[in-house]
C-alpha cells in the first residue's frame, strides 16, 4: 500500500510571531522555519507503517514556496522515499491546497493519506476534512491510535469527551494529533542519503488547479495584553486576595 | 439572510456550546435555525426550540447521524446550507470534523474559530495561537464558520418557541462506521463551561498527585485541566488538555499549577479573568500572565491552600 504524507513549512513552534507595524499581517522576515508539528507525526506514522510492512511506499508532498524543499527532504530523510513540491508564492487558502491535493491523490492512488490535524500558523484544521470531502473518502481526524485492518483502518479520535473509535473503508484521510507518536530524529546518514531522493516539481498549472481567493486579510492585531499582575508571598496572601479583592472565591 | 447553526448535542440535550454559537449568528443577524441531526434526539431539538433567538428548529433523526459521523453528517449539512447565506457551529472537536467537509462540498472557504463579528461577512479569528487576531472578510456567497465560545456569551435557554420541522434527507455514505468510545465521566462541571478551573502540568509528578488539585477542585465546584506534558506522560487522560490545539477555555478563575506556561498553554487559557499561578520556578513565563503569583512548591502550597478553602 502506498501512503502520502502531507508536510507544511510554517515558523518554528518556539517562536513566538510578531505583527508587522503597518498590520497587514505577521513578520516572517528572518523568522527561524521548519515542518508544522503535526506533520512531522504524519511522517512518522507513516515510516512506522512501511516498518510494520503494512505500506511499501511513501510519498511526501509540500505546498509552497521553493523553500518548502527543505522540509520535503526532512521527511525523505526520516524515511519517506519521494516528494513531491507543488510550488506557488501565493497565499494558498485551505480549500485551494484541498484540491491540489486532490489531484495529487488522483495521480498516486494512496491507500491511506496522513496528515497533520492543523498547521500552527494559520491554526484552521480544514484541510484534511476537505481533501476528505471533495475525494469522496473517509475520514480519521485528530488520531491518537491508527490500526490498518486488511481493506480498513480503525482510527482512535481525540474528541472533547474522552475518545472514540471510528472504522473507515479504505483509501481514507488521517489527520494526526499529539499523542499518536513521538517523531524520531533524522540521522545524520539519512540525512546525507535523503538529497539523492527524488523530489518532483510541479505547479498548479500543470495540476489544473487555478488558484482563487475565497478570503480576504483585512487587517492583523496584536492581542490584548494581559496587565503585569502581582507576586504573592503566601497561600494565606492568595486566599485573600481572591476573596476581597478579585472577588472570584 | 437565514443562519443555519449546526447544534452540539449527544441526542439527549443539547449542548453549551450551540448557544455560544447562537450568541455569535445573532450578531451576525438574520433568521436563525438551528439544525439538530442525530438518532432519537427529539429532546435536543425541543431544548433548541426553547433557545432565546431561535426561529426554527430543524429535526433530522436518523440512525446514520447518531455518532455525528463527518461522512454522512457532512452531506446533510451540505445539501440544507445551499439555502442559507451562512452556515455556523460551535467549534468543538466535532464542528471541526464535519464543516471543513461541508465547505468543500459547497466550494468556499471555511472562517475558523470566530471570536469576534464586524459584519455579516468579516470576522476575526486568533492565528499563531493566538499570538496574532486576523480580521477576515468572506468572499463567498455561503459563509461557513465555526465559532470559539469562549468569545460569545450563552444565548438563554428559555425564551425561545421555535416549531421543529422535520427533514427526511437521510444520507449514509457507508464508507465509515462507529467502533466504539471511552467517555471521561466526571461529576465535575465540563472544562470549556466551568466558571472555575484548576490545571495541573508536568511539576505534578504523576496523576495519582492530580488527587490534590481535584481536593480543591470539589471545595471551588471547579473543572480540572491540564498541560500537554501531563496529558502526553500519560498523567490524565487528553480530554482534560488545555491549549492551542486542546481546549480553549475562559473561566473567572483559572489556577494553573506546575505550569511553566508555553505559548501553546497561554493560547487556551490566557482570556481567564484572573489567572493564578503556583510555580517554583520564579522565572517561569507562566507568571508572565498571571495576576497573582506564587513562588512554591506546589505539595506545600496546594494541600494549604486546599485547607484554607
Ligand atoms: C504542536 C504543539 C502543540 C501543543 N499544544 C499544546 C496545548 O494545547 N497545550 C499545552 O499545554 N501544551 C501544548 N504544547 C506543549 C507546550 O509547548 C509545552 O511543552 C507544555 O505546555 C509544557 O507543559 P508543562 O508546563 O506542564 O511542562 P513544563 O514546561 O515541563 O513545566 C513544568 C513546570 O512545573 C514546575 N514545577 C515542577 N515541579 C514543581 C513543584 N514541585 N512545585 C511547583 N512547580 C513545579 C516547573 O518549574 C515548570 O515550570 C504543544 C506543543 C506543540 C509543539
Amino acid at each position: 500500500m502506498k501512503v502520502l504524507v502531507t508536510v507544511k513549512r510554517v515558523i518554528d513552534y518556539n517562536v513566538k510571531v510578531r505583527v508587522k507595524s503597518d498590520n497587514s499581517d505577521v513578520d516572517l522576515s528572518n523568522v527561524k522555519m521548519a515542518m508544522n508539528p503535526f506533520c512531522e507525526i504524519a511522517v512518522e506514522e507513516a515510516v512506522r507503517l512501511k516498518e510494520a510492512g503494512v505500506a511499501s511506499e511513501i510519498v511526501v508532498v509540500s505546498l509552497g514556496p521553493q523553500a518548502a524543499q527543505e522540509q520535503i527532504r526532512t521527511a525523505l530523510a526520516l524515511g519517506a522515499d519521494r516528494g513531491i513540491l507543488v510550488q506557488s508564492d501565493e497565499n494558498l487558502e485551505s480549500l485551494t491546497v484541498a484540491k491540489l491535493l486532490a489531484k495529487v491523490v488522483e495521480d498516486e492512488q494512496p491507500g491511506l493519506v496522513i496528515m497533520g490535524k492543523q498547521a500552527i500558523d494559520s491554526d484552521n484544521n480544514q484541510t484534511g476534512q476537505m481533501l476528505a470531502a471533495l475525494t469522496n473518502m473517509p475520514q480519521g481526524t485528530f488520531a491518537s491510535e491508527v490500526k490498518v485492518e486488511g481493506e480498513k483502518v480503525q482510527v482512535t479520535r481525540e474528541v472533547d469527551g474522552g475518545l472514540q473509535t471510528v472504522e473507515l473503508n479504505m483509501p481514507a484521510i488521517v489527520t494526526t494529533d499529539l499523542r499518536l507518536n513521538e517523531p524520531r530524529y533524522a540521522s545524520l546518514p539519512n540525512i546525507m542519503k535523503a538529497k539523492r531522493k527524488p523530489l518532483d516539481t510541479k505547479t498548479p498549472e500543470d495540476l489544473g488547479v487555478a488558484v482563487k481567493a475565497h478570503t480576504q486579510l483585512l487587517s492583523v492585531e496584536p492581542p490584548a495584553e494581559r496587565q503585569a499582575g502581582i507576586k504573592v508571598a503566601s497561600v494565606e496572601e492568595l486566599v485573600d486576595k481572591l476573596k476581597n479583592e478579585a472577588k472570584v472565591i | 439572510m437565514a443562519i443555519l447553526i449546526i447544534a452540539e448535542h449527544d441526542n439527549q440535550s443539547l449542548k453549551a456550546a450551540t448557544l455560544n454559537a447562537v450568541t455569535a449568528a445573532t450578531q451576525i443577524g438574520g433568521e436563525i435555525h438551528v439544525l439538530v441531526a442525530g438518532s432519537g434526539c427529539q429532546a435536543a431539538a425541543d431544548a433548541a426550540a426553547s433557545v432565546a433567538g431561535v426561529d426554527k428548529v430543524l429535526l433530522a433523526d436518523n440512525a446514520a447521524y447518531e455518532h455525528q459521523l463527518a461522512e454522512n453528517l457532512s452531506q446533510l449539512v451540505a445539501e440544507l446550507g445551499r439555502d442559507y447565506s451562512h452556515v455556523v457551529a460551535p467549534a468543538t472537536t466535532t464542528g471541526k470534523n464535519v464543516m471543513p467537509r461541508v465547505a468543500a462540498l459547497l466550494d468556499v472557504a471555511q472562517v475558523s474559530d470566530i471570536i469576534r463579528v464586524d459584519s455579516e461577512d468579516t470576522f476575526a479569528r486568533p492565528i499563531y495561537a493566538g499570538n496574532a487576531i486576523a480580521t477576515v472578510k468572506s468572499l463567498d456567497a455561503i459563509k461557513v464558520i465555526t465559532v470559539r465560545g469562549t468569545a460569545f456569551e450563552a444565548a438563554a435557554t428559555e425564551g425561545g418557541s421555535a416549531a421543529v420541522e422535520a427533514v427526511a434527507a437521510a444520507h449514509d455514505a457507508g464508507i465509515s462506521s462507529f467502533v466504539g468510545e471511552e467517555v471521561a465521566k466526571s461529576d465535575r462541571p465540563e472544562l470549556t463551561a466551568a466558571s472555575v478551573i484548576i490545571s495541573g502540568g508536568r511539576g505534578m509528578g504523576n496523576g495519582e498527585n492530580f488527587a490534590l488539585l481535584e481536593s480543591v477542585a470539589d471545595k471551588l465546584g471547579a473543572a480540572v485541566g491540564a498541560s500537554r506534558a501531563a496529558v502526553d506522560a500519560g498523567f490524565v487522560p487528553n480530554d482534560m488538555q488545555v491549549g492551542q490545539t486542546g481546549k480553549i477555555v475562559a473561566p473567572d478563575l483559572y489556577i494553573a499549577v506546575g505550569i511553566s506556561g508555553a505559548i501553546q498553554h497561554l493560547a487556551g487559557m490566557k482570556d481567564s479573568k484572573v489567572i493564578v499561578a503556583i510555580n517554583k520556578d520564579e522565572e517561569a513565563p507562566i507568571f508572565s500572565v498571571a495576576d497573582y503569583g506564587l513562588v512554591a512548591d506546589l505539595f506545600e502550597a496546594v494541600p494549604e491552600l486546599d485547607g484554607k478553602l
